[in-house]
């Protein structure tokens, strides 16, 4: 049996994610330019709404990471407030710049696609109201974490903040979509494409495998920056061999 | 049965030591309830004296101002306890912290949250809201308000001993307080349209139910890792 | 394929300006974030190799 703790002490978790992190990055070059050409060379033009639609191939992807990029920071939450491992916490912290990015090109890529098609930048549906308060949760996690001084502290107070925005995240989306329906001016139906081509899904999924090779990636490569921010006076940072080639 | 009653010693302690410190200082209270009737009588200036209008915007309008005013108490919560070291004391005595916390979070709410819902008819009738749609209102209210002191703590506890606490923690609450918004509001609404307001009144009831038990709980987590 | 020629390509069906955008912010930010990264990193080494040197 692995001594899955073990890879939990920075000291081997470093070294390990040092090599991972090109490997991701080779897995997310492969993913994105196989999903890229799915979308631009192989998926046909769209009947209803031309050529904007190839928007939704990163789009959709980024909205899905963006949502399972919160739950995994409420798993390591979990995980670290339970055991009290110190790099649970330093991988919630890495992860969350990234999910606020995703939630980010979530935003901007509807706003641009929501223009060509509903003839605006914005519209109250409940998928795109629910996407930008999942974008103030990711603000708030950082800004709380930022804002305590002792890092073990502000990774404690971050997983509570992530619990219990995990828990609220389904109600939000579920109040928004109550609301929507009442105010039904405002509602615009996303699903109406239901019988999406299986080219479309394809590319869709290959392009979140892709997003998900680089959030792996940049998320291992800031742990690694944030181990060494904390751990700067221990003996095993003293020994890294990159310290000497740095210089 | 000698604990639970224990128990609900201590709440009514916690309780009604922080009533008696409120009762000291009134400003506070003044503070919060002055806002609320400020901003309510502020919007119609902003917006114009048209009824339709404002009949239309009344619930939301109240509703976003008492997510404001409710905020305004939040930072005090906990903040002069743990400055003075009462919340040390209260987190090693032989009672749940969790108790305690209760009572502490339902003393904010009847200093912030109880007023704005007795006030809720006067700024009603400003707005040209018609009487059946005040009682409602005041119904949603309050139902609505002891939700919002309850996350609310959960934020006032995470942001204790951060730096710039005060406004980190609306920026930490304001999105969680999404839901209750929408359903508080919404329940006026739904009444002046005809839909009735009993969906939204039930959902905003479970929302409570869900948040008493999870609240306390989640205060007091974040309450002993400031203390750490 | 249904491009005819590189312009058709940019045009995107008169969509270019659209799609070019949410393509282009989405690769400015997933490169300049890496960039952020490593430099954050290289700055924390930096740090160290100064404090063992003095």
């Amino acid at each position: 049996m692995i001594n899955w703790f073990k890879f939990s002490a920075p000291s081997t978790f470093y070294p390990l994610a040092g090599k991972l992190v090109p490997v991701f990055w080779l897995l997310a070059a492969i993913f994105g330019a196989i999903g890229l050409y799915i979308g631009f060379f192989v998926a046909p033009t769209d009947a209803q709404q031309g050529e904007g639609y190839r928007i939704i191939f990163i789009h959709v992807p980024a909205s899905w990471m963006s949502m399972f990029i919160y739950c995994v920071m409420a798993f390591w939450s979990l995980l670290g407030l339970t055991f009290g491992t110190r790099l649970s916490g330093m991988m919630t912290t890495a992860l969350a710049p990234t999910g606020a990015l995703f939630a980010f090109l979530s935003l901007w890529t509807g706003a641009l696609w929501g223009k060509p098609m509903w003839g605006t930048w914005w519209v109250w549906d409940a998928r795109l109201t629910s996407e930008l308060i999942l974008f103030f949760l990711y603000l708030g996690y950082m800004a709380l974490h930022a804002a305590i001084d002792d890092p073990r502290r502000a990774d404690r107070a971050g997983a509570v903040l992530s619990l219990v925005g995990v828990v609220n995240v389904p109600i939000i989306y579920f109040s928004v979509k109550w609301w929507n329906t009442l105010h039904q001016g405002a509602s615009v139906s996303l699903t109406k494409s239901a019988s999406m081509a299986s080219t479309m899904l394809w590319g869709m999924l290959i392009m979140a495998l892709a997003f998900w090779a680089y959030t792996l990636a940049v998320a291992l490569m800031r742990a690694r920056a944030i181990m060494l921010e904390r751990e700067a006076n221990t003996e095993w940072v003293k020994h890294l061999p990159d310290i000497r080639r740095a210089a | 049965m000698p604990q639970l009653f224990a128990m609900f010693a201590a709440y009514f302690a916690a309780l009604n030591r922080d009533l008696l410190l409120v009762m000291r200082r009134k400003t506070e209270v003044l503070t919060a309830l002055f806002f609320f009737v400020i901003v309510t009588t502020l919007l119609p200036l902003g917006i114009g004296p048209e009824p339709d209008l404002l009949r239309k915007i009344a619930p939301g309008a109240m509703w976003i101002a008492a997510l404001l005013a409710t905020l305004l108490g939040l930072q005090r919560l906990f903040a002069a306890d743990h400055a003075d070291g009462t919340l040390e004391q209260m987190a090693l005595s032989p009672e749940p912290l969790s108790i305690l916390v209760a009572g502490k979070i339902t003393a904010h709410w009847l200093v912030c949250g109880l007023p704005l819902v007795l006030l809720a008819p006067v700024i009603g009738l400003q707005f040209d809201l018609p009487t059946d749609a005040i009682g409602i209102l005041m119904l949603s209210l309050l139902i609505g308000t002891p939700l919002l002191s309850l996350i609310g703590a959960i934020g006032a506890a995470l942001t204790l001993g951060a730096r710039g606490s005060a406004l980190l923690v609306s920026l930490l609450v304001l999105p969680l307080y999404v839901p209750t918004l929408i359903f508080g509001a919404g329940a006026v609404e739904s009444y002046i349209t005809g839909l009735g307001a009993a969906g939204h009144l039930s959902l905003l009831g479970a929302l409570l139910v869900l948040a008493i038990a999870f609240s306390p709980w989640a205060t007091t987590a974040a309450l002993r890792i400031s203390l750490e | 394929m249904q491009w005819q020629s590189l312009s058709d390509f940019l045009a995107m069906g008169g969509y270019g300006l659209y799609v070019w955008g949410s393509f282009g912010v989405c690769a400015v930010t997933m490169l300049a974030e890496p960039l952020l990264v490593r430099h954050r990193r290289r700055q924390a080494l930096r740090d160290i190799q100064q404090s063992q040197d003095i």
